[in-house]
């Protein structure tokens, strides 16, 4: 019986060694070690040995078993990773042909600008305002100290409407807005369109500002530079040279200009004016129901066509209102 | 305003060179907008005179000139000038001089020898636009540089003047103003008094004496009026960029750039005195010096004699009265007109004048007396003649105040968040001409009479810090309190509609909130539009009431550019006649033409259509999240809409806006050569939102079936899918329409349509018994709303 389980055995594992498929392997397991196989077979006949010859034999037989299952397993794991191999030898695409529906576009140039703005005086607490862009006289002039006449009302050529209304000019409308009914401290940011009448290849009738605002029991011209600082330099991760030159606006007092040190490709640094801002006027402040002896504040007025033209190349500001396709899909 | 530097260095000491000088007026807040140097490299060119001159033998235009430089023999110099003559005094350039871009060189011209070139300004880099020979005086020194002569080289400074620094309109002021920056002294000649000579003047009347608190006067008799002013003061008014006219105009408009004032001068024989100082009567004609002719209204302020108004005050003289050659009286005028009676005036006219750009913004009061006394001394010298007595008229209560304004030392440093010294404060106040006294808290400040500027504390806060040094002033951070307002999450932020939209292919476009008239006739949309008073142009004439026309054209214009395939949107207002005061409605709009995805090798080709764009739109509306189970589709949308293939978008009563491929008509009339399917959506009905709160999963499985319904091809999906959920109010969880099909296998007039039923139980596994009663109570809704019939029934449980 040894000698025939032997042979058996040695026959199997020959057999297993060389299964050629799945199929011929679970055949060989099944004649094996299957219900009605021969291993099973020899542990049935083992009641009838002698029960002193029962207990080696048995444990020849689970040996001789476990030798079995043990070479299928190593022969299935075999079988199994050729089977993957001859797949994944067939399975072969080109990775490089394009995906499918990758189309995306892409946010305007100066809608670009704008949020980035916006999200950095986000960040220094300004809450965001809009305001009409169909104005009236007070709200865009008068509120801001343009008393009627003002040469400096001639600094805004204004699109005007048959019943006196008119197009604002700027974005400080949204100034006398939000600090009617509000109590400082105040910190407001503002963006929107603004309209000039006028057309060429630096100006556009149509443009966009970002007016910024903070009324407090504190804060200074100091503040307004420190402010000013960190924005350029957080709008276009650079340092750079910066200054304030004092300027006119009737609406805040003391008034500036601010100009950064630009560096053009040839290397050479040119001063650009980027934003106009100031304390704000008394006069503004009590135009508003504000206590301009307790509050002061600040106020800046930025045109966003300009910033977005200096942080992306652009070098005509008309091409921002022609909706060139070629041009919009630079800005991805 | 042009200044030249030259006359500047001898008004003020400026401690700097040309550069820093300009830096120092930019940071003070004369900004220098253009420095142009003149008469630069001029060393080789000489005052000449011409002392023959012949028609060249070969050339028509052309003079052979025999040139003296005052040493040797003539040079023989070949000119085209139209003013080359015997006896003028020209400048020449000697061989080996160069002038602007050439190197003179002897030459032959036409064959004739050349040895140099005579010059126009122009040539020299004097003066942009004038012809000819730069004549020099007849007493031009002849030999002389003409750098020398000219007071070259100089440069003009122009700075842009802000509105409230008037002051600075005159080389002293401006003198005054550099003096103070440097804290170094000015240097300006007091002006001497005329004696007159004679008694003679005209009786002036000032009726309006808050319009024009003072007003001098002086008659000049005898002066030569045909007089041409000397070289010094035609150059000094050609770098201020004044073109010389006559003696008599030329020192008004001297006085004018050299004080600030402006000044008037009548051929005195015109008038008929009194003159008489009033505001215009209603419709009252004048002609004025440029021959224009304006009618006045009672606001606008007139010099005027016993007969008719002879000149617009403060703006322009009239033609009638004005110094000509021949005059030989002279009846000079310089007053102070309140800018109040001034400003806009012109610009209503459509005009824009020395005088009126310096009244508008205020000219010092104290000035009339001594520019009559300038131009008098000035005038007499040049054309002779004898002053008769100044007379002044003055209104003193009328003239500006110079009110003390009070400047506090804790204000200052709170506003500029620095401490600035008393000793600098008073100083640089001081240095500005004004009185300073001290007080408890700080100073009294007399602001000096040509500041017009300096009414308020803050007024004069600014001008401690400009002189100060803005860049002096810290650069800090603000502290204080923040509060930031709650971010509102029950509305659809504008940004991620936008985002959305890029994300499925749409470029953002940016267009005029204006357009033209006729654009929004075609499409209709014409209706309770607003228009501008004052267009730039017909194309930009009147308010958007839909951003859809200028897409469309801005899809065309990309179609033009051989862009085949376009998506755009945009997001902005458009703007409607409203009962009281216009509306502005926040919108959102795209267009799209071309293929419905951009060709590529494994997605076939095919044109946009309606429900792709509904895809893209329904996008936005999932941004709504719970909410977006409010929106609706119904056929039929406005005009410009294709009957057939658009839709309006509700959310419960309130319109969201439309949907749809563009009126085919439409597309004619606009010249488009491919269908275009469009949307456009109002904003504040489209983004609110519910914050999401989250419910309890079932823990049970759910169970498919699917259903296929014959219905009639009139009725809408959408009745069909409401049915349903009405039918099944409890266990439909979601319903997929798989399949739509209609064909003549399945009759006339009718379709399929294939949906799978999501059904599940909170509470318990539903049983096949549950799952078919659903379904039975689906199809018999249908069935008795809509005569549906079940075309068949599959599926199986795939929970």
């Amino acid at each position: 019986m040894t000698d025939a389980l032997n042979t058996r055995i040695e026959a199997a594992l020959a057999s297993i060694a060389t299964a050629s498929t799945l199929e011929l392997l679970d055949a060989e397991r099944v004649a094996v070690v299957g219900k009605s196989g021969f291993v099973t077979e020899q542990l049935k006949q083992l009641g009838k040995l002698p029960a002193e010859e029962r207990k080696a034999a048995g444990e020849q037989i689970n040996i001789a078993k476990n030798a079995v299952l043990e070479a299928i397993a190593a022969r299935r794991a075999v079988l199994e990773e050729a089977a993957f191999e001859a797949r994944l030898g067939s399975e072969r695409i080109d990775v490089t042909l394009p995906g499918r529906h990758a189309e995306r576009a892409n946010l305007h140039p100066v809608t670009r600008a704008m949020e980035r703005i916006c999200e950095i005086f986000a960040r220094l607490g300004y809450d965001r305002l809009d305001g009409p862009e169909i104005e009236d006289d007070w709200h865009n002039f008068e509120a801001l100290n343009f008393a009627p006449d003002h040469p400096a009302r001639t600094m805004h050529d204004t699109f005007w409407f048959p019943d006196g209304r008119l197009l604002r000019t700027h974005t400080s409308p949204v100034q006398i807005r939000g600090m009617s009914g509000r109590t400082p401290p105040i910190r407001i940011i503002a963006p929107g369109k603004v309209y000039r009448s006028d057309s060429d290849q630096t100006h556009s009738p149509m443009f966009h500002q970002v007016e910024g605002l903070l009324i407090d029991e504190t804060s200074s011209f100091a503040d307004l530079k420190g402010t000013l600082a960190a924005f350029v330099r957080s709008f276009f991760e650079r340092d750079f040279e910066m200054r304030l030159r004092p300027s006119f606006f009737p609406f805040t007092e003391p008034s500036a200009e601010m100009d950064i040190g630009w560096s053009t490709a040839n290397g050479e640094t040119r001063w650009l004016e980027v934003l106009g801002c100031g304390m704000v006027h008394p006069n503004v402040l009590k135009n508003c129901g504000i206590d301009a002896e307790r509050y002061s504040g600040f106020a800046f007025g930025l045109g966003v066509d300009r910033f977005a033209m200096l942080r992306y190349g652009a070098e005509d500001l008309r091409a921002f209102f022609e909706n060139d396709l070629r041009f919009l899909r630079q800005f991805a | 305003m042009k200044l030249s530097e030259n006359w500047l260095r001898e008004l003020v000491d400026v401690p700097v060179g040309r550069s820093e000088l300009a830096h120092k007026l930019t940071m003070s807040g004369l900004e220098v907008e253009d420095i142009s140097v003149l008469g630069e490299g001029l060393d080789g060119v000489f005052v000449a005179e011409i002392v023959a001159a012949e028609k060249h033998p070969d050339a028509d235009k052309l003079r052979v000139c025999k040139v003296s430089i005052g040493r040797g023999e003539p040079l023989q110099i070949v000119c085209g000038a139209p003013n080359a003559r015997v006896g003028l005094k020209a400048p020449l350039a000697t061989v080996g001089t160069r002038v602007g871009e050439i190197t003179i060189k002897a030459a032959k011209l036409r064959g004739v020898e050349s040895n140099g070139m005579l010059c126009s300004a122009r040539e020299l880099g004097l003066d942009s636009d004038a012809d000819g020979l730069l004549e020099l005086p007849d007493n031009a020194p002849v030999g002389m540089a003409l750098a020398g002569f000219l007071g070259l080289p100089d440069a003009i400074i122009e700075i842009g003047l802000t509105p409230n620094r008037s002051d600075c309109l005159g080389m002293h002021g401006v003198a005054r103003e550099v003096a103070a920056e440097f804290g170094t002294h000015g240097r300006i000649p007091a002006t001497l008094a005329q004696a007159d000579t004679h008694a003679d003047s005209l009786d002036v009347i000032v009726q309006v004496p808050q319009d024009c608190p003072r007003y001098c006067a002086r008659l000049l008799r005898g002066v030569n009026a045909g007089a041409r002013s000397p070289q010094w003061l035609k150059e000094r008014l050609r770098r201020a960029g004044i073109r010389s006219i006559s003696a008599v105009v030329d020192v008004t408009a001297y006085v004018m750039i050299e004080t600030g004032q402006p000044m008037h001068a009548y051929d005195a024989a015109t008038l008929h005195a009194p003159v008489v100082v009033r505001r215009a009567g209603k419709g009252e004609q004048l002609t004025l010096l440029d021959e224009r002719s304006v009618t006045l209204g009672e606001d606008f302020l007139v010099i005027a004699d016993q007969e008719r108004a002879v000149g617009l005050a403060g703006i322009m003289g009239g033609h009638a009265t004005r110094v000509t050659d021949a005059s030989v009286d002279v009846f000079l005028e310089a007053a102070h007109f309140a800018p109040a009676a001034i400003s806009g005036r012109a610009r209503r006219l459509g005009m824009h004048t020395d005088a009126s750009h310096r009244f508008e913004r205020g000219v010092d009061a104290e000035l009339p007396r001594q520019a009559i006394e300038r131009a008098t001394g000035l005038l007499i010298a040049i054309a002779g003649g004898s002053a008769g007595p100044v007379v002044e008229q003055v209104s003193t209560p009328h003239l500006p105040q110079r009110m003390a304004v009070s400047l506090r030392r804790a204000r200052l440093q709170r506003i500029l968040g620095v401490v600035v010294d008393d000793v600098e404060v008073v100083r640089i106040l001081e240095s500005l001409g004004m009185q300073v006294s001290t007080t408890a808290t700080g100073w009294s400040v007399v602001p000096p009479s040509a500041r017009f500027d300096l009414a308020i504390e803050e007024d004069l806060i600014e001008e401690v810090a400009r002189i100060h040094g803005y860049d002096r002033i810290p650069v800090q951070a603000p502290r204080g309190e923040i509060a930031p307002a709650a971010i509102p999450e029950n509305r659809i932020a504008l940004a991620a509609l936008r985002q959305q939209l890029a994300a499925r292919g749409y470029s953002e476009a940016i267009c005029y909130a204006f357009v033209e008239a006729g654009l929004l006739q075609t499409w209709g949309l014409d209706d309770a539009s607003v228009a501008l008073a004052n267009p730039l142009s017909a194309e930009l004439a009147v308010m958007r009431t839909s951003l859809l026309p200028g897409l469309v054209s801005a899809l065309e214009g990309n179609r033009k550019r051989q862009q085949s395939r376009v998506r755009l949107f945009e997001s902005g207002r458009s703007y409607h006649m409203g009962p009281d005061a216009p509306i502005e409605v926040e919108r959102l709009a795209g267009v799209a033409v071309g293929d419905a995805v951009s060709e590529q090798w494994s997605v076939p080709r095919r044109p946009i259509d309606f429900f792709d764009l509904k895809g893209d739109v329904e996008s936005l509306l999932q941004l709504a999240g719970a909410g977006a189970a409010e929106f609706r589709f119904e056929a039929g949308a406005p005009g410009w809409l294709h009957p057939g293939r658009s839709a309006t978008i509700w959310r419960g009563s309130e319109r969201v806006g439309y949907l749809g491929a563009l009126n085919p008509r439409l597309q004619k009339a606009l010249d488009l050569d491919a269908d275009v399917c469009v949307f456009e959506l109002e904003v504040a009905v489209l983004n609110r939102r519910l914050v999401p709160q989250a419910a309890k999963l079932s823990r049970f499985p759910s169970v498919r079936r699917d259903i296929s319904i014959v219905v009639a091809d009139d009725v809408s999906y959408a009745d069909v899918e409401a049915t349903i959920r009405r039918a099944i109010p409890e266990r439909l969880i979601e319903i997929v329409l798989f399949d739509r099909f209609a064909g003549p296998n399945l009759g006339i007039g009718v379709k399929s349509l294939a949906m799978g039923l999501i059904l599940q139980d909170g509470s318990r596994t539903l049983t096949d018994q549950d799952a078919d009663d659903c379904v039975n109570l689906a199809v018999s809704a249908l069935a008795i709303g809509y005569k549906a019939k079940l075309r068949g029934q599959d599926g199986a449980d795939e929970g």
